[in-house]
């Protein structure tokens, strides 16, 4: 048997039927991250000792016979925007080459605490800014379906583990798209809940108002099961809601006959035929289902990759602000004075879409253009927000194409940050309003070399549930298939 | 190089003041590390208020009921929403890159504070008061290698300040002092703040600017930083004040700009302004939802308000029939009012305390430059004293000596009464036996006296305190010698 193969529900069974050991499991991957990671290039870091340590935890709790937590040893990969106490934590910037921090995420806490194992950090856009992994400091990595192609990103690690069977489950994190895309281009899902439904302790910060944790699954139960974990209230993290965690598998094979699922016009204006052709038939399978479909409007979409990149690039200019070489992290040698520390470390340690990123915030917050960008985009951002309150009033579900574009070729798009930009064009809208988002398999392009195709599915705020519901309901309708 | 009095008294000074004030809590506003001062360097730290990658702030609720309490006694208006703003700068010991702080949504707004200068009250407008964290602390002295290296300490960064920024309503440096006296004063009782200007708890910078008496407008204004004390504010503000006023004798301009107090040259200089050529870039801080003020957190802070000082003074009025002066004298410092009532509570008459509380253990107090808190007399042993003066038992000024002595060894009255003698003479016989020696020793007088040179009559009694070596009670002295002599 493939112990790298199963869902976490598999694991968990195999555990307490005593046909494998957590150890096994985790030494599985291990051997499996060992063979195909160099291909891959999914990992920056390997926890091996932390990951047998709690392997073995879990193993005992099966000896004694007590009951096993839901996710028992599970292997996940974490991405490394996500700390993790002892264990390197780079944002695949050189600025935090070395760093170790001295505590754990509140996402990673729980999922241990559920009795997951963390196998490592996964590769992903420096400071979670790209949507191909081509913006890692240290190396590209590569789509496990088809290896001259980007994973996406920026969560790009996570979901090529994921794809590539060197993980169960894994955390990425979302800000304008970088669980969804990336979920999309590696044929697997993945998913971004309510803004302030997973706490944000730990996770470090790029956009503080749009950024979210989330997980990676090869099964939409997978990634309820995880979510489940993550989710809920954090007294550290003053965003999260003080809202009820549903159980969220519970309700999971609930029918969807009578769900009305909304396509909005505007996601598939000028869409090319090979990924619109796809969400057609995955909206054909939803309508087989019993789904109600309607068209809607959404009408500020056009707004949203310019509202999202004033708002992203203004918060990421403060959030990186941290970064100064004084208390932690690269220092540049060969200075003189405190100025020129601060220009030298900043320099050397942050890549140019980082740096571009930065100005371009700086930029917007700065005395005499706040109000024109700032103010405007905050502004543009409440109007997006009301499109979709507006839309679930009369639909439960919108689907929409994850991305407009197949994953592109390594290297295709790194010289024109613009095209990069737009590229995240479906998936910023749901990061402006805060809702829910999940990205599904849904098939493979038409044309050489079939690329996977990813369907977006949005609900109302903490309606998760529902979310889960029609994605697992496509899942066993077939539309999954990716062969 | 003075200004002449005839020019001073053509120009108007305009002062505001921005006033950081340290809260009292026991944890820091955005974590839970403690807020103590003191401790060896970077011993109250964590990921938060260390500013690492992830981590996020969570806020200080006591901060928050403590910062409406200072409002509230600034009768300034609670806003139901505020909200909190980054100040981006860089900086070593701003470990974030930015300052939580308020910024156009400030927690209260639009209250005032009654100043009192030579006897006239006047309100100092005050515009808002809004909730920050403290930064860390750079040291750039006392290690080996101080010459090439700073050192930062960040103890106190994530400590919660409130900035109180006042309207441009103070007209001299002494209202400038006086403002902040009485700012002090009101800090001290609500227990937000120890107020302490050497460890950093009250810091003040001012905004000056001149203008010829009677124009309307402002002048072009100065910040001055770098205002370590009361006395450096006054002298400061005096100097900026008088060298605008040349500036402008000279026919030359004010130039805006943020200026160092030197205490050593006793001057200001002007700072490089690029090095506060500064833009914020001020924006609403996601990690924090907007701060929504109820009713009921609002009535939980006035509720746990103490007597202010204005009401306190009122009362000392009411209750123990003290004037205007004494009344405003006492309940300055919270520590000599409370002290004070102590003492009334034991009985003595509240006149007699208040005097002998405003000038004779202050007097003995400034010459140990020791603050009431530190007084070695208790209020239990002052308020003997005075009952033993009221009983005639000794005299006002024996009292004197007896405090002087109370104060040195901290004995009590009674003690130290017995011991030096200090027993007023209040025997009748006693004093008529000396009265009577007086009498007899001095035929010539007694004669005098009795043909009606009355005005001899106080020698009669100085000779006989001399002979009970200045014990005997006067008032029964008189007596007796009234009748002896009749």
């Amino acid at each position: 048997m493939d112990l790298t193969a199963l869902t976490a529900d598999e694991v968990r069974e195999l555990l307490r039927n005593k046909k494998a050991s957590a150890e096994e499991v985790c030494r599985e991957h291990l051997n499996r991250i060992r063979q195909k990671n160099p291909e891959v290039r999914a990992y920056l870091t390997l926890s091996e000792e932390r990951a047998l340590k709690q392997a073995r935890k879990v193993d005992r709790l099966v000896a004694e016979g007590k009951p096993l937590p839901i996710l028992a040893g599970v292997p996940v990969a974490v991405k490394d925007a996500i700390v993790t106490r002892g264990v390197r934590t780079t944002c695949a910037s050189k600025i935090l080459e070395n760093y170790i921090p001295p505590y754990d995420s509140t996402a990673v806490a729980r999922l241990e605490a559920a009795g997951a194992v963390i196998l490592g950090k996964t590769n992903c856009d420096e400071f979670a800014m790209g949507s191909s992994t081509e913006n890692s400091a240290y190396f590209p990595t590569r789509n496990p379906r088809n290896p001259d192609r980007v994973p996406g990103g920026s969560s790009g690690g996570s979901a090529a583990a994921v794809a590539a069977n060197l993980a169960t489950v894994a955390l990425g994190s979302d800000t304008g798209g970088s669980i969804r895309q990336p979920a999309a281009f590696c044929g697997i899902a993945g998913m971004m809940g309510t803004y302030g439904r997973v706490s944000r302790y730990g996770l470090v910060a790029f956009a503080s108002s749009l950024d979210h944790i989330g997980p990676f699954g090869r099964s939409v139960r997978d990634v309820a099961r995880a979510l489940k974990v993550i989710a809920g209230c954090d007294p550290a993290d003053s965003t999260t809601a003080d809202i009820p965690v549903p159980d969220y598998e519970a309700t999971l094979e609930e029918d969807v006959r009578g769900v009305t699922v909304g396509v909005p016009q505007e996601y598939f204006n000028g869409l090319s035929p090979e990924i619109g052709d796809n969400i057609q038939k995955g909206i054909d399978r939803l309508a087989k289902l019993g789904c109600k479909i309607a068209c809607i409007s959404l009408p500020h979409t056009e707004y949203a990759i310019a509202c999202y990149y004033i708002i992203c690039t203004a918060e990421a200019s403060s959030n990186l602000a941290r970064y100064d070489g004084v208390r932690y992290g690269l220092r540049a040698a060969g200075h003189d004075g405190l100025r020129e520390m601060y220009k030298k470390t900043r320099d050397a340690g942050f890549g140019a879409e980082v740096k571009r990123r930065i100005m371009l915030g700086t930029y917007v917050l700065s005395s005499g253009y706040y109000e024109a960008y700032y103010r405007k985009a905050q502004q543009v951002r409440s109007l997006i927000a009301r499109d979709f309150l507006e839309a679930f009033d009369e639909v439960d579900v919108i689907v929409t194409p994850t991305s407009p574009i197949p994953p592109f070729k390594l290297g295709e798009k790194v010289d024109d940050p613009l095209q990069m930009y737009l590229a995240d064009i479906y998936t910023v809208t749901a990061s402006l309003a805060g809702i829910p988002g999940i990205s599904v398999p849904c098939g493979l392009t038409r044309t050489e070399p079939h690329l996977p195709v990813g369907m977006q599915m949005l609900a109302r705020h903490f309606d998760e549930a529902r979310l889960l519901q029609v994605a697992r309901a496509f899942e066993k309708s077939g539309g999954f298939e990716l062969m | 190089m003075s200004l002449a009095a005839e020019v001073r008294t053509q120009y108007e000074v305009v002062i505001g003041l921005e006033v950081h004030v340290q809260l009292l809590t026991q944890s820091k506003i955005f974590c839970g590390c403690s807020t103590r001062f003191g401790d060896p360097a970077n011993t109250h730290t964590c990921p938060v208020c260390l500013g690492l990658p992830g981590a996020l702030p969570a806020l200080n609720r006591e901060a928050v009921t403590m910062a409406m309490k200072a409002a509230l006694a600034l009768n300034c208006g609670i806003n139901p929403r505020s909200r909190f703003a980054r100040k981006n700068y860089f900086y070593p010991d701003l470990p974030k890159g930015y300052q939580i702080s308020q910024y156009d949504e400030p927690l209260a707004e639009d209250g005032w504070l009654e100043i009192e200068l030579n006897g006239a009250p006047k309100q100092i407008g005050v515009t808002r008061v809004h909730l920050e964290e403290d930064a860390g602390k750079s040291l750039h002295e006392g290690f080996p290698d101080s010459d090439r290296a700073s050192y930062i300490d960040l103890n106190r960064s994530g400590v919660p300040l409130i900035e109180i920024v006042t309207e441009p309503d103070l007209r001299s440096p002494e209202e400038a002092y006086e403002f902040l006296t009485r700012l002090k004063t009101m800090m001290l009782y609500l227990e937000v703040s120890d107020c302490n200007m050497e460890e950093g708890s009250l810091r003040c910078d001012a905004n000056i600017s001149v203008r010829r008496a009677g124009v309307s407008e402002f002048g072009t204004k100065t910040e001055v930083k770098n205002l370590n004390s009361f006395r450096f504010l006054q002298r400061a503000l005096a100097y900026e004040a008088e060298r605008q006023i040349k500036v402008l004798e000279g026919g030359g301009e004010i130039t805006q700009e943020t200026r160092l107090w030197d205490s050593r040259e006793q001057r200001t200089h002007g700072m490089r302004s690029k090095e506060f050529a500064h833009d914020y870039r001020y924006f609403p801080e996601p990690d924090l939802l907007p701060l929504t003020i109820t009713e009921e957190w609002k009535e939980e802070a006035r509720r746990s308000m103490p007597e202010l000082p204005a009401a306190r003074k009122q009362r000392f009025m009411r209750e123990y029939a003290l004037t205007d002066y004494d009344a405003d004298q006492l309940t300055h410092s919270k520590a000599l009012a409370s002290y004070y009532e102590e003492v009334v509570k034991q009985g003595p008459d509240p006149k007699l305390a208040a005097n002998w509380i405003l000038s004779e253990l202050m007097h003995l107090l400034n010459d140990a430059k020791k603050d009431i808190t530190e007084s070695t007399v208790t209020p239990r042993n002052l308020a003997e004293l005075l009952t033993l003066i009221a009983q005639g038992k000794t005299s006002g000024k024996m009292g004197k000596e007896i405090l002087a002595e109370m104060f040195a060894s901290s004995r009590r009255a009674e003690e130290v009464m017995a011991e030096k003698g200090l027993r007023q003479i209040d025997d009748v016989e006693m004093i008529a036996a000396a009265a009577r020696e007086v009498i007899a020793a001095n035929p010539r007088q007694v004669e005098q006296y009795r043909n009606g040179k009355t005005a001899t009559f106080g020698w009669f009694v100085g000779q006989v305190m001399k002979a009970t070596r200045g014990q005997a009670n006067p008032q029964r002295v008189q007596e007796v010698l009234k009748k002896e002599l009749a």
